[in-house]
């Protein structure tokens, strides 16, 4: 063994499949100077990796994961370490069936292949299943299984080959050493380790189940909590030992009752997600020296598996007469939103993480984090709802990510509404009208912390008055009331109040500020005192980071308004590259400011009754910020809208928000003002318009050409992205435009009226052929919503340029049907003009 | 036949076993439980015993409440009855422990009659006294060997009966001692007399509605006592590394040549 | 008289060498309590053993007699050994902790109603505190005795046998035996192998998981032949039905004390490794470097034992050529 080294590039903790990928990718990428270490022995160091199932299942609704699955199972592949067994989720219940229909609209999202199958041809591919209690399967002949500890064995092998990578394993760290770095920063220095200390630029968490303690040796957080997944090995079965192989029929996924069975060689490994959920500390998994198996195959708990062996029986009633040769409580990781945490983390420069990755995703998302170091953000795929940045201070305490892992660990097989909320871990940041909204009847969504009305109950009357009605099916109906429509049309008639207080509010200030934002932004930001600009910010490759207003607010602050759901986000992309001379101070006012939105015709009526100043068109342009009194109260308004009607954004320090919504509700009383919920601003008036939301329609895969974003000048200061920008806009018209679509008619084969989700439905010819570009960007819908003011069903979704002239027909899939629309065009369904946006 | 199969709790260990913080203890917080290795393949035997010859075996613990996974277990692989004589989990001396189950088989016999045979492990996995089977033959008047790696009735004899003899097998180093008991009689057996099975889960399942039978028994403490328990010296000496793969192979056998073993 | 009586272990006149260690710490702890040493024999071959003890420094050696004394028969030797300890009230009553030693101990403690602690591996002078092995080894236990006459075991190899020579004066002791204890007597014996067995073998080679296969233990056999030897395993091995159970080592297998044990693919858990202790030597062969055994043995070497097996064999053949 070689001598263990006091110095290196990058040390990798933990060599499971994740690190031992990563340490592949990275020296793919180049790097050198590679140090990885593991508590365990290899080629098995006792995490996960060494008693994960080890299949894939390629078909998600989320993107990230659906996409990065196929990618993993194509290194799989490559590797020659990986068998396509296929695989079944069949359905005991009508619920799952709808559900499997859903999954076949994501398999044609993704390209993969798929198909339902009525019970007798389930029994055909699986002969000792019992048909009679099931009603179909959603068969995917691609589902593979794959060889976790050979792949990782193979890249950590690519990477000594390459002479760039010393691996240490039974290696036990025991500090994560910072040095102070600028802007009151801390940055990765060393790893102490019981072999020694080594001094590194850059260390990388990627051990699993330990990370968030192993972070929090330099003061990170990685939130994530080792829970039990319970599997039970039973055999042996003639009719499995016949196959000769380790995997000769397709994997079953019973959904229904939360298991699967997967052949094993002679025996049949039945998992289970659907026990209680069993969590457990770090500082509670035994070392390998204690541990019976490995750390993480921890005693059985017998009891909580009893209900799922009845169930399993049902299903194949061979498993009841074979022996459980082996069980265990295995460990793997869950998080507070059932995503991964990839990326740099947030306290500790030049710290990453590559953690809460399955097997199944293990290999592309070492990938992305590879690419991420490299090229300052990834390539592979946005990995937005896996940026480690994406929580909140509430999020990262074990009070949090143990209730959420608690809540979500049954719905691994769930069916899990777009929408769905979550039940516990509520209320962690209510705005200032909390009170009020409440007596309002407010029904509270969740954005990350922060509780918003997405309707009031008390407008309830608006759905008579406008003749509204609830959705036939259930499932397009949850989560949803027509009262949304009410409140949108109440707006497009009078006003509406929004609670905007979850905008995450930055300043920036100092010297360098100035040139600091324009740094950031796209668009020219500083264009004098009260000026603002919406405008994308890119990452180096001129993809979508963020996109949000700023405004220059003295001759050296400037304040950013973000949404609820990026702020965190955010706030590390100003961090990371915030001038190393100090010259700009950060602040985050986020929890000291409350934002009120007033839209609609009658808002400068409103408006007007409370304060002095000149609220016209002509006197308060577009875009412009002013600080005004109203009601008495000092009040920053911005005129601008996300809703398509006329109005402002107002700011006011937190304690006086409720006087300020009191005087303006009175002010509305004769206007027909109304408290209008998220549900308005965040799709119905938005998607009239059109407007593109970070997250959906903005991705780091897509720049603002494509979006429709671009202006028809580049301004000349230099920012982040710059070049690609440029060299995109010079490469002519894009092969792909963000355009609106409507749909023409969303009555399905049963005669119902059906409404999409925005859950990445398949946009497909009119032929209802998928359409994919040359970067592999697949037509998918990423915002749905009744357009209240149109009539009809709008989607927002990228389509090929031969596809984005306007009236082209096309085809959506929702719920595995096919349903007619017509492209509107790349502006807005509803006053395309915009002759709303200018009041008087 | 009718068996009586005696089992212990213990915990499953790794490589390392930790010593709680009042030294008295096994520190199983981390860990599984299991049957003491020998008492598993008691249980084994005992329902081997049974498919052979017909009757009825039923396994016995004494232990806290939570040993009643272990019963549940045996009883999982086809044991028929379950009986727990319940303590405070506590260890006990062996003389205490052979006492309360003595009370506690002579309260089962005088209800339902006499066992047969009465199979104990040739030690437990942790405490490891070695005397408890014998204590409890000897206190019933009933012939015990240990060691036992074979059982099998004398062709011909009637096993309803109860009468007759239990061939048992011992092993040694150059093959078997064999004994012919007299029934009613006590074995302690050893792990290779059998390969236990695993449970099914349907075996597990019906596990779970077997009734657990409960003695109360109890005696005083005899004169073996723990202090404390600790773990042995670490070796402090090195490893010699003599090389890597086959290369090694001149260096290994000039050890060999030095041990004198060549 | 107060003496520290051996029970001698013996197969029809053969005295293992445990018993030897026995009469070595025996004479330490008689030392200590100022008396001298005593043994029991018994049975076929009684005068054989007899005859042999006097070397490990025996004063006197009781030779128990009964019609009922035969041989091997734990439940007549345990009531001739409690005939013998009312007869003589020694303070302490001593035998190796084997099979056998263990046996007549617990048959003699159940009759004579006393506590027997097994397996010491350190006494105290006064034998009224000892430390004891627990887990096979794994685990050392501090107890406390308290009893008129002092029952203990030592654990096999916690001493090494040395002679001392003494009277060794065999003096007949008459001991009553009820008829019915014949029951327990054995009835026959069945031989399976002659020459050298597990626990006897100067080298020992054995496989772990690692070695795959049933048919994978073939190059073991082939070196263990050449060496003389014997192949042993782990635990996992005889679960997976790849060599029967008399071949494993550990703590519910057998307790083995070569000259030279070869461990190869063997990770080294704590019930493999109290099986192993004993080994005068150990050498591992593991891919793993920080694999338990290895880290516990004397020598090692790192590689795949499918590699490394044939070639030391090899290596032997030429050496031997």
């Amino acid at each position: 063994m070689s001598e263990f080294p006091s110095k290196a590039n990058v040390v990798v903790i933990g060599a499971g499949i994740v690190g031992s990928c990563l340490v592949g990718h990275l020296s793919r990428l180049g790097w050198e100077d590679i140090v990885l270490i593991d508590k365990g022995p290899l080629p098995n160091p006792g995490g996960s990796t060494g008693h994960a199932s080890n299949f894939i299942f390629p078909v998600d609704h989320n993107k990230e994961m659906a996409l990065l699955g196929v990618q993993s199972a194509n290194q799989y592949r490559d590797l020659d370490r990986s068998v396509d067994s296929g695989g079944i989720e069949v359905a005991r219940t009508q619920e799952r069936m709808d559900e499997l229909d859903r999954r076949m609209t994501s398999a044609t999202a993704w390209g993969v292949e798929a198909e339902l199958l009525t019970p007798a041809q389930v029994k055909e591919l699986v002969p000792f299943i019992n048909e009679e209690i099931i009603l179909g399967g959603f068969h995917c002949p691609t589902v593979s299984v794959v060889d976790s500890l050979d792949t990782g064995t193979l890249f950590r092998n690519e990477a000594m080959d390459k002479g760039v990578l010393q691996v240490f394993a039974n290696t036990e760290v025991e500090d994560v050493e910072t040095v102070d770095a600028p802007n009151g920063q801390q940055r990765v220095s060393a790893v102490v380790t019981d072999r020694g200390r080594i001094e590194a630029n850059y260390v990388v968490v990627a051990c699993g189940v330990w990370s968030n303690r192993v972070a929090n040796m330099a003061g990170a957080t990685i939130p994530l909590v080792p829970a039990v997944h319970q599997m039970a090995d039973v055999g042996p079965m003639d009719v499995l030992a016949e196959t000769n192989n380790e995997i000769g029929y397709p994997i079953v996924r019973d959904m229904d009752t939360f298991c699967y069975e997967r052949q094993s060689a002679g025996s049949m490994e039945v998992g289970s997600y659907g026990h209680r959920a069993i969590l457990h500390h770090p500082d509670d998994i035994p070392s390998n020296d204690e541990a019976a198996l490995t750390p993480t195959e921890m005693p059985f708990t017998q009891d909580d598996f009893d209900p799922q062996m009845e169930t399993a029986i049902e299903l194949m009633d061979f498993l009841g007469d074979a022996e459980i040769k082996y069980a265990i409580n295995g460990l793997l990781s869950l998080t507070p939103d059932a995503m991964p945490c990839l990326g740099e983390t947030v306290e500790v420069r030049n710290l990453w993480s590559a953690a809460a990755v399955w097997v199944k995703e293990g290999p592309g998302m070492a990938q992305v984090v590879a690419e991420w170091m490299t090229y300052g953000y990834p390539r592979v795929i946005d990995p937005h709802a896996s940026d480690l940045a994406r929580f909140y201070p509430e999020e990262r305490g074990d009070d949090h990510i143990w209730a959420r892992a608690d809540e979500h660990f049954i719905k691994t097989y769930g069916i899990v509404h777009p929408q769905e909320q979550w039940e516990g871990r509520r209320n962690l940041v209510q705005s200032p009208y909390y009170s009020r909204q409440e007596a309002l009847g407010a029904m509270f969504f969740q954005a990350r912390v922060w509780e918003r009305a997405q309707w009031y109950n008390s407008n309830a009357d608006l759905v008579e008055r406008y003749g509204l009605s609830e959705r036939e099916v259930e499932w397009d109906n949850r989560w949803w009331s027509p009262i949304i429509n009410g409140e949108h049309l109440n707006m497009r008639e009078n006003a509406g109040l929004f609670d905007l207080s979850a905008f995450q509010v930055f300043e920036l200030s100092g010297p360098g500020a100035l040139d600091f934002a324009e740094y950031l932004s796209v668009n020219k930001v500083c264009k004098g005192i009260g000026t603002s600009a919406y405008t994308p910010w890119l990452n180096e490759d001129g993809g979508f980071h963020s996109d949000l207003t700023m405004m220059q607010t003295s001759e050296d602050t400037v304040r950013i308004v973000t949404g609820a759901f990026d702020g965190g986000r955010d706030e590390y992309w100003i961090k990371k590259y915030l001038p190393e001379d100090e010259s700009v101070t950060f602040k985050n006012l986020s929890r000291t400011t409350t934002t009120l939105g007033l839209w609609g015709p009658n808002a400068e009526a409103i408006l007007s009754q409370l304060t002095d100043a000149d609220l016209s068109f002509a006197g308060n342009s577009y875009g412009s910020v002013t600080n005004v009194e109203i009601a008495g109260i000092a009040c920053t308004i911005f005129r601008v809208s996300y809703v398509g009607d006329t109005g402002w954004e107002i700011y006011t320090g937190w304690d006086n928000g409720p006087a300020l919504w009191d005087a303006l509700m009175d002010a509305g009383n004769d206007h027909g003002l109304r408290p209008t919920g998220m549900g308005v601003y965040a799709v119905t008036g938005r998607i009239e318009k059109g407007y593109r939301l970070m997250g959906a329609e903005l991705e780091s895969e897509y720049n603002p050409i494509e979006a429709g974003l671009a202006r028809p000048k580049v301004k000349a200061a230099d920012f982040i992205g710059k070049e690609a920008y440029l060299a995109a806009r010079e490469a002519g018209d894009p092969e792909v435009h963000c355009v609106t679509l409507q749909v023409d008619d969303n009555v399905d084969s049963q005669g119902r009226q059906r409404w999409m989700q925005g859950g990445n439905e398949p946009i497909l010819t009119a032929d209802g052929e998928r359409l994919v570009d040359s970067h592999g960007r697949v037509s998918r819908v990423t915002t749905a919503g009744y357009g209240p003011s149109v009539g009809k069903n709008l989607l927002l979704g990228y389509v090929p340029a031969e596809y984005a002239a306007p009236g082209t027909q096309m085809k959506v899939m929702y719920m595995n049907e096919l349903f007619p629309c017509t492209v509107v065009g790349t502006g807005s369904a509803f006053d395309p003009e915009n002759t709303r946006l200018k009041g008087s | 036949m009718r068996i009586l199969t005696l089992v212990k709790r213990v915990p499953a260990p790794g490589a390392r076993i930790n010593i709680t913080e009042d030294s008295q203890y096994v520190d199983d917080k981390n860990l599984g439980h299991a049957v003491s290795p020998h008492e598993e393949c008691g249980v084994e035997a005992a329902v081997q015993l049974v498919e052979q010859y017909g009757g009825e075996a039923t396994v016995l613990s004494m232990g806290g409440p939570e040993a009643e996974e272990q019963l549940r277990v045996a009883v999982s692989v086809g044991i028929s009855k379950m009986v727990l004589v319940p303590t405070d989990g506590a260890p006990k001396d062996p003389q205490q422990t052979a006492a309360t189950l003595v009370t506690a088989i002579e309260e089962l016999e005088a209800a339902d009659g006499p066992f047969h045979l009465i199979i104990f492990g040739n030690e437990s996995a942790d405490q490891g006294g070695f005397q408890v089977g014998i204590r409890i033959a000897n206190a019933l008047g009933r012939p015990m060997v240990n060691g036992i790696k074979g059982l099998e009735l004398p062709e011909g004899q009637d096993p309803a009966s109860g009468e007759g003899h239990i061939i048992a097998r011992r092993e040694v180093d150059s093959g078997f001692e064999v004994y012919e008991l007299p029934l009613p009689a006590c074995v302690g057996v050893k792990e290779g007399i059998n390969l236990p099975r695993y449970p099914t889960m349907k075996g597990r399942l019906a596990s779970k509605k077997a009734e657990l039978t409960s003695v109360d028994a109890s005696a005083e403490p005899g004169g073996q006592a723990q202090v404390r328990l600790k773990s042995p010296p670490e070796k402090v000496s090195e490893t010699v590394i003599l090389g890597n793969g086959p290369d090694a192979a001149p260096a290994i056998v000039d050890l060999l040549e030095e041990l004198g073993v060549m | 008289m107060s003496a520290v009586l051996v029970v001698i272990e013996h197969d029809r006149g053969h005295v293992p060498e445990s018993t030897f260690e026995a009469l070595t710490s025996a004479r330490a702890i008689a030392g200590g309590l100022g008396v001298s040493v005593h043994a029991a024999v018994m049975g076929d071959g009684g005068d054989l053993a007899a005859a042999a003890v006097g070397e490990y420094g025996a004063d006197v050696v009781h030779h128990l007699t009964s019609p009922n004394l035969g041989d091997y028969n734990p439940e007549a030797w345990g009531q001739a050994l409690a005939g013998a300890v009312a007869a003589e009230s020694p303070a302490v009553v001593l035998a190796s902790g084997t099979d056998r030693g263990n046996e007549l101990m617990a048959q003699l403690a159940a009759r004579a109603d006393l506590p027997f602690v097994a397996n010491c591996v350190d006494v105290a002078p006064d034998v009224t505190s000892m430390t004891r092995s627990q887990w096979g080894g794994a685990l050392l236990e501090d107890a406390t005795l308290e009893a008129d006459v002092k029952l203990i075991s030592m654990a096999p190899h916690t001493v090494e046998a040395s002679a001392a020579p003494a009277a060794g004066a065999v003096s007949e002791l008459a001991v009553d035996i009820d008829d019915s204890l014949v029951r327990s007597v054995i009835t026959d014996r069945v031989v399976l192998s002659e020459g050298i067995t597990l626990s006897t073998a100067p080298v020992v080679v054995s496989g772990g998981r690692a070695v795959g296969s049933e048919e994978a233990f073939a190059p073991l056999e082939e070196l263990a032949a050449e060496l003389g030897g014997k192949v042993g395993c782990s635990r996992a091995v005889t679960n997976n039905g790849w060599r029967p159970h008399s071949d494993q080592v550990g703590q519910t297998g057998t307790r083995i004390a070569p000259q030279i044990y070869i461990a190869t693919g063997i990770s080294g858990a704590t019930q493999h490794w109290v099986g192993a202790m004993g080994s005068k030597n150990i050498l591992a062969i593991n891919t793993d470097p920080e694999a338990n055994m290895v880290t516990k043995a004397g020598w090692a070497v790192i590689g795949d034992l499918h590699e490394v097996v044939p070639a030391i064999t090899e290596e032997v053949k030429k050496r031997r050529a």
